[in-house]
């Protein structure tokens, strides 16, 4: 005998899932400017820094590529208050997702940096660049380009692990979702309708890196650009 | 005062020491040509000159900077000597402008307007002007090459380095790019060009460096040093050279 379904009370519920939608957009999207934030500077460390701190990096990263999101998200709940600090459920999720990005991210900058050859530094150091200007101006976009797939792929793996934070009630989908059950005793509805909003989020989440790469790895058109810094100045275009 | 003065310079992999206590003198407005086999080490004597390589011995002075083994703060030198590779090396992400404007303006805080008018300027000079926007891989190696002579004029060097610049090229690119030499040199621009063009190096350079085995084998006027070179070494060196 089927199960007949029945979406009517869970969509009722609509107000629920668009706050944890939102919720959601606002977790991971902190979770991701700042664990990618963390990442660059752990991978200049790695590439660039003291051996002390390249040693306290790669401790940092093994511990988080080590342990599960999960027991990282309690360990940061628990734990926090422990040294004073005492947070709510929903920044220590941010906290907690931002470090696991930053640990995952901080290998993939690195294997882009690592991927562009060592002629192109010494041309930046040669110009009179310093090292760190050498990677801001020469390195991080070519380096970019290099691992950009694999990073938004990381990225949508944060994305739906910030699932995993319902687990300290930090508001977000899943936990919204969670309530809706209890609420309706409609599970497989509701975590359809939730899982439909992961798809769409995801697909929006990519969407939003396209933007992005179009915006780091453009070129500008040559025939605008010689217009462009030609006018200001009042000079013809150059002639051929 | 000589723009660039090596005394007794030494670098060292280990055992295996590629300088070997080399004396250099490069009055301003010189151009010196630096011959040699392969691993005779004149890359590396380019590179320790800007510091891309430490030293291990003696002291390099150029340009009112002063290069000891262990100097590390390099970065006021590099600003007044340019430095040109065999494998240009332009920066694939920017167009020909912001390859040439970015140490400028980032080095010197130049402005903008200043800058864009210095990159057109050096490109005249490489005979560009028409490739301002265009990127790299837009271009041809000679062109390539001439928009990193560019890039390294519009730091306004009172040096230049060149290492094998045209050694990637085909014959009819190396033609362009060492015309745009040349016209440095006439200009009165101080360089040091690592070369295997026997004939360019006697035709542009007015002194010429053989070197071999990590030290000074022979030196002199290019004329003298190609028509009656003194030691066995340099004669076998450069008699496929000469037809
Ligand atoms: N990082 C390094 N470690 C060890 N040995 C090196 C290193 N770099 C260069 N060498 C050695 O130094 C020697 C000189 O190298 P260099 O590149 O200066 O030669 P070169 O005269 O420029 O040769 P070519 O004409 O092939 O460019 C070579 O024997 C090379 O193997
Ligand atoms: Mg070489």
């Amino acid at each position: 005998m089927a199960y007949q379904m029945h979406f009517g009370p869970v969509l009722d519920r609509a107000p629920e899932f668009v706050d944890g939608t939102i919720n959601t957009i606002l977790l991971s999207g902190q979770g991701i400017v700042i664990g990618l934030a963390i990442g660059l500077a752990v991978a200049i460390i790695r590439v660039e820094g003291p051996r002390w701190l390249d040693r306290i990096a790669v401790a940092y990263i093994e511990i988080i590529r080590n342990t599960p999101l999960l027991v990282q998200v309690f360990l940061f709940f628990f734990g926090l208050p422990y040294i004073g600090l005492r947070l709510s459920a929903d920044t220590s999720a941010i906290i907690a997702i931002s470090f696991n990005l930053g640990a995952y991210s901080a290998e993939i900058f690195r294997a882009g940096f690592l991927a562009i050859p060592k002629s192109q530094i010494e041309a930046g150091l040669a110009l009179g660049l310093t090292r760190l200007q050498t990677i801001r101006y020469v390195v991080i976009v070519p380096a970019l380009k290099v691992v950009f797939p694999a990073l938004t792929g990381q990225l949508t793996l944060t994305l739906l692990g910030s699932s995993v934070v319902c687990a300290i009630s930090a508001s977000e989908l899943t936990l919204a979702a969670s309530k809706v059950e209890s609420l309706t005793f409609r599970s497989l509805e509701t975590f359809l309708v939730a899982g439909a909003i992961y798809v769409t989020l995801t697909f929006v989440f990519r969407f939003t890196y396209w933007l992005i790469s179009l915006w780091l790895f453009h070129r500008k058109d040559p025939a605008r650009f010689q217009i462009a810094g030609a006018l200001p100045h009042g000079q013809e275009r150059v002639e051929a | 005062m000589p723009a660039v003065q090596l005394n007794n310079i030494k670098k060292c992999y280990g055992a295996l020491c590629v300088l070997d206590g080399i004396n250099l003198s490069v009055e301003p407005r010189d151009v010196v040509a630096v011959i040699g086999q392969s691993g005779s080490g004149k890359s590396t004597m380019l590179r320790c000159i800007n510091g891309l390589e430490q030293i291990q011995g003696g002291s390099i002075d150029i340009v009112g900077h002063r290069i000891e083994p262990g100097t590390h703060s390099l970065r006021s030198l590099r600003k007044e000597v340019g430095m040109v590779f065999q494998s240009y090396n332009l920066f694939p992400h920017l167009n020909v402008a912001e390859n040439i404007m970015l140490a400028p303006r980032v080095v010197k805080n130049v402005p903008k307007p200043e800058a864009w008018e210095t990159a057109q300027m050096v490109l005249k000079q490489v005979g560009l002007a028409d490739k301002v926007g265009a990127y790299p891989d837009e271009l041809s190696g000679g062109q390539q090459q001439r928009v990193a002579i560019a890039r390294s004029l519009a730091m306004k060097p009172k040096v230049m380095l060149f290492d094998e610049v045209t050694s990637a090229l085909d014959p009819q690119l190396t033609g362009e790019v060492l015309k745009t030499i040349a016209e440095l040199a006439a200009a009165g621009m101080t360089m040091i060009l690592v070369t295997h063009e026997m004939g360019f190096a006697r035709q542009v350079a007015n002194r010429t460096v053989f070197m071999y085995k990590g030290q000074i084998w022979e030196e002199g006027r290019s004329e003298d040093l190609f028509s009656a070179p003194k030691t066995p070494e340099l004669r076998s060196f450069i008699a496929p050279n000469l037809k």
